[in-house]
C-alpha cells in the first residue's frame, strides 16, 4: 500500500473508533439535538408571537420559517463542543502517545476525531430539522436547494470541527474543552439567526453584519425559503474554507508539537 | 560480547526543559534480544529517555539509533520496529478489551482475519479473554496494564519499551508481569525497561544502569552493581550483655552495637563462613540468641551510588524515601 492509501485506512480505522464512542457515549452527542430543538420550541412557542411581528409584515404566526434555518446553524455549533471535548480526553489520557508511537499517518487521529465529529453533527441536524418540520417549519426549497443547503451545512461544520479540534488539542483538562467552544453556540445569536440585524443597535449590528454565521444563516434562509441571497452564498463559502484551514493548520501544528 | 549487535544506542544524549536539565550526557548500549534496566528515583529522567528513545519527543544533543535507525530522522522506520508501553495505561476507555486489540490491528494493516486472530491469542495468553468483551473500567489494575502490554505486542515489535511497567501494582500483579517480560524475551526481543524498584532490575535485567542527574552513574549486570558496595555481614544477637561482651572480644573485627547487642561481622554469608563463625562461639560456649545474613542488594548500590553525588540532604533523604517505596 502506498503512504496515501495508509493514511486513508488509519483515518478510516479511527473514525470507526470515533464512531464507535459516540455511540456507545451518546451523553454527548444528545444535547447537539436537545439544545436547538429547546431553542426551537422557545423561540416558536413562547417568544415567536411577538418575534414573528418584528420580523416582518405578514410573518405573523409563521415566525418558525424565519428563525427555524438559524436554530438549524444552531446545532452545528453545539457539536463543536462535543469534538473538543473527546479531542481533548484522548490526549489526557495516554493513548495519544500510544498512537504517536506507531508507525501510522501523523494525522489520522485527528481526521478520525474530525470526521466522526462532522458524521455525528450532520446528523444531529437532520433530527433538528425533522424537529423544525414538526413544529410548522414549511421550506420551499426545489431538491436542488437542499442538496446545497447540506453542502453548506457541510462546510459549515467542518470548519466548526476543525476549530473544535483545535481548542480540544491546546486545552489542558476536559472541562476547559468544553468551555472553550462555548463563545462558537453563541456567534447564530449575534447574526440574524432569530432576528434580522437591522433591528439591532448600531455597534452590534455592525458585528453582526461581519460575522461569518450571518451571512451562512442568509443563504440557508433563501435556498429553503427562497429569500434574497445575494453576494451571501459566496461570502459563506469564503468563510467555511478559510475557517477549515485556519482550523486544520492550527491542530495539526498543535498535534505535532504535543 | 562486542560483536553483539545492538538494539539501542545512545551517545551523549542531552535533554532540557527550560532551565532543567534532565539528562546530561547519557550513555546507553542495550544488546538485542536482551532486558535493560534504567533504574532510577523519580525524576532521575527515566521517563524522558523512554520518551526520546520512542520518538515521542525530541533530544537537544547527542546520537541515538534504535533498530538501527535514529529518532529523530527517521521515526517511521524507528516506530515499526518497537512498542512502547507508558507509565499510564494507554488503553481506550471507551472501547472494550478485544476492541482495543483490533484497534491496534487494524493500525498495524494486519487484515481482518489476521488481527482476529491475534486478538484471541494474546487475550488467551494474557489471561484476559473472559474480560474480552468488557470495558476497562471493570478491570483490575493488572489486567489494566496486562491489555496495555497486549496491545503493544499486537504488532510484533522487535524492541518494547516498557516504563514502570508495575508501578501501583499489587505483588501478585507485578509477579505476573515479571513472567510475561521473562516469555518476551525468550522470544528474542529487546525490552528497555525503566523502574524504580531495585528488586524489579535484580529480577529481569541482564544490565542495568543506575541513572541519578540525568546520567549514568553506574551500569552493569546486578551482580557487578552489588560489588560495587560493601556491606555483606552477618549479624549476631544476644540475650544477655555478658554473653555479648565475651563474643565481641572473641570475634575480630566486628561492629557494635551496645545497645541492641548485636554483632555484625563482616563476611559473604558463605555456609563455611557460618560454620566457622558457629564454631568459635561454641568453643567459647557462647550462646547467640539469632543469627541473620545479610548481604547487598541493589538498595545498597543505589543508595551509595546516588547519596554521593547529592549535596542536598534534604533532597538525599527524599531520594531514599522514593527508593524504598
Amino acid at each position: 500500500m502506498s503512504t496515501l492509501s495508509y493514511a486513508v485506512a488509519d483515518s478510516a480505522t479511527m473514525l470507526r473508533r470515533n464512531l464507535r464512542h459516540a455511540l456507545r457515549y451518546p451523553s454527548m452527542t444528545i444535547p447537539v439535538v436537545a439544545i436547538p430543538v429547546v431553542m426551537l420550541l422557545l423561540f416558536v412557542y413562547v417568544f415567536g408571537n411577538a418575534l414573528g411581528s418584528g420580523v416582518g409584515p405578514g410573518a405573523e404566526g409563521h415566525y418558525v420559517d424565519y428563525v427555524a434555518p438559524g436554530i438549524i446553524l444552531m446545532a452545528t455549533t453545539y457539536g463543536s463542543v462535543s469534538v473538543a471535548v473527546s479531542v481533548c480526553s484522548d490526549m489526557t489520557e495516554g493513548i495519544v502517545n500510544r498512537f504517536r508511537t506507531l508507525s501510522i499517518s501523523r494525522a489520522a487521529v485527528l481526521n478520525g476525531h474530525v470526521l466522526g465529529g462532522v458524521v455525528q453533527t450532520l446528523f444531529s441536524v437532520v433530527l433538528v430539522v425533522g424537529a423544525a418540520l414538526l413544529t410548522g417549519f414549511r421550506p420551499n426549497a426545489t431538491p436542488l436547494e437542499w442538496l446545497a443547503t447540506a453542502g453548506l451545512l457541510t462546510l459549515v461544520v467542518l470548519a466548526l470541527t476543525w476549530l473544535a479540534a483545535d481548542m480540544g488539542l491546546r486545552a489542558r483538562t476536559v472541562e476547559a474543552a468544553s468551555n472553550a467552544p462555548t463563545p462558537l453556540t453563541f456567534l447564530p445569536f449575534l447574526g440574524s439567526a432569530i432576528v434580522p440585524t437591522d433591528s439591532m443597535p448600531t455597534a452590534v449590528r455592525w458585528f453582526a453584519e461581519y460575522q461569518p454565521f450571518t451571512p451562512v444563516t442568509e443563504t440557508l434562509r433563501g435556498l429553503l425559503m427562497g429569500t434574497e441571497i445575494g453576494n451571501s452564498a459566496l461570502i459563506a463559502v469564503a468563510w467555511c474554507l478559510g475557517l477549515t484551514v485556519l482550523g486544520y493548520i492550527r491542530a495539526r501544528s498543535a498535534y505535532d508539537k504535543g | 560480547m562486542t560483536t553483539t549487535p545492538h538494539a539501542i544506542t545512545a551517545t551523549g544524549l542531552r535533554k532540557a526543559y527550560g532551565d532543567h536539565v534532565v539528562l546530561d550526557g547519557l550513555e546507553l548500549a542495550v544488546a538485542e534480544g536482551t532486558v535493560y534496566a534504567l533504574l532510577g528515583p523519580n525524576g532521575a529522567g527515566k521517563t524522558t529517555t523512554v520518551q526520546i528513545l520512542s520518538t515521542l519527543v525530541a533530544a537537544d544533543g547527542g546520537h541515538i539509533t534504535v533498530g538501527g535507525h535514529d529518532p529523530a530522522r527517521d521515526p517511521r522506520a524507528v516506530r515499526a520496529q518497537i512498542g512502547v508501553t507508558g507509565q499510564f495505561a494507554a488503553v481506550d476507555a471507551k472501547l472494550t478489551g478485544e476492541e482495543n486489540l483490533i484497534l491496534m490491528a487494524d493500525l498495524h494493516h494486519l487484515g481482518r482475519q489476521e488481527g482476529r486472530r491475534r486478538t484471541a491469542g494474546l487475550l488467551e495468553q494474557f489471561g484476559l479473554t473472559d474480560a474480552a468483551k468488557k470495558l476497562p473500567e471493570a478491570y483490575s489494575g493488572g489486567m489494566r496494564r496486562r491489555l496495555d502490554l497486549a496491545m503493544t505486542l499486537v504488532g510484533d515489535p522487535r524492541i518494547i519499551f516498557l516504563d514502570e511497567p508495575t508501578t501501583g501494582l499489587d505483588p501478585r500483579s507485578r509477579h505476573a508481569m515479571w513472567q510475561i517480560v521473562r516469555e518476551l524475551v525468550a522470544d528474542g526481543v529487546t525490552v528497555f525497561l525503566t523502574t524504580q524498584y531495585l528488586e524489579e532490575a535484580d529480577q529481569l535485567a541482564d544490565r542495568i544502569g543506575v541513572l541519578d542527574g540525568g546520567r549514568l552513574v553506574a551500569e552493569g549486570t546486578a551482580e557487578e552493581l552489588k560489588r560495587l558496595v560493601p556491606g555483606g555481614h552477618v549479624r549476631l544477637r544476644f540475650a544477655d550483655p555478658a554473653a555479648y561482651e565475651r563474643a565481641a572480644r572473641a570475634l575480630h573485627g566486628t561492629a557494635l552495637d551496645d545497645e541492641g547487642l548485636t554483632l555484625q561481622i563482616p563476611g559473604d554469608g558463605s555456609a563455611r563462613e557460618l560454620k566457622s563463625l558457629l564454631d568459635r562461639l561454641e568453643a567459647e560456649a557462647i550462646e547467640a540468641e539469632s543469627l541473620s545474613v545479610h548481604t547487598p542488594d541493589l538498595d545498597d548500590v543505589f543508595f551509595a551510588l546516588t547519596t554521593e553525588r547529592s549535596h542536598n540532604p534534604a533532597a538525599d533523604a527524599a531520594v531514599r524515601k522514593e527508593a524504598l517505596r
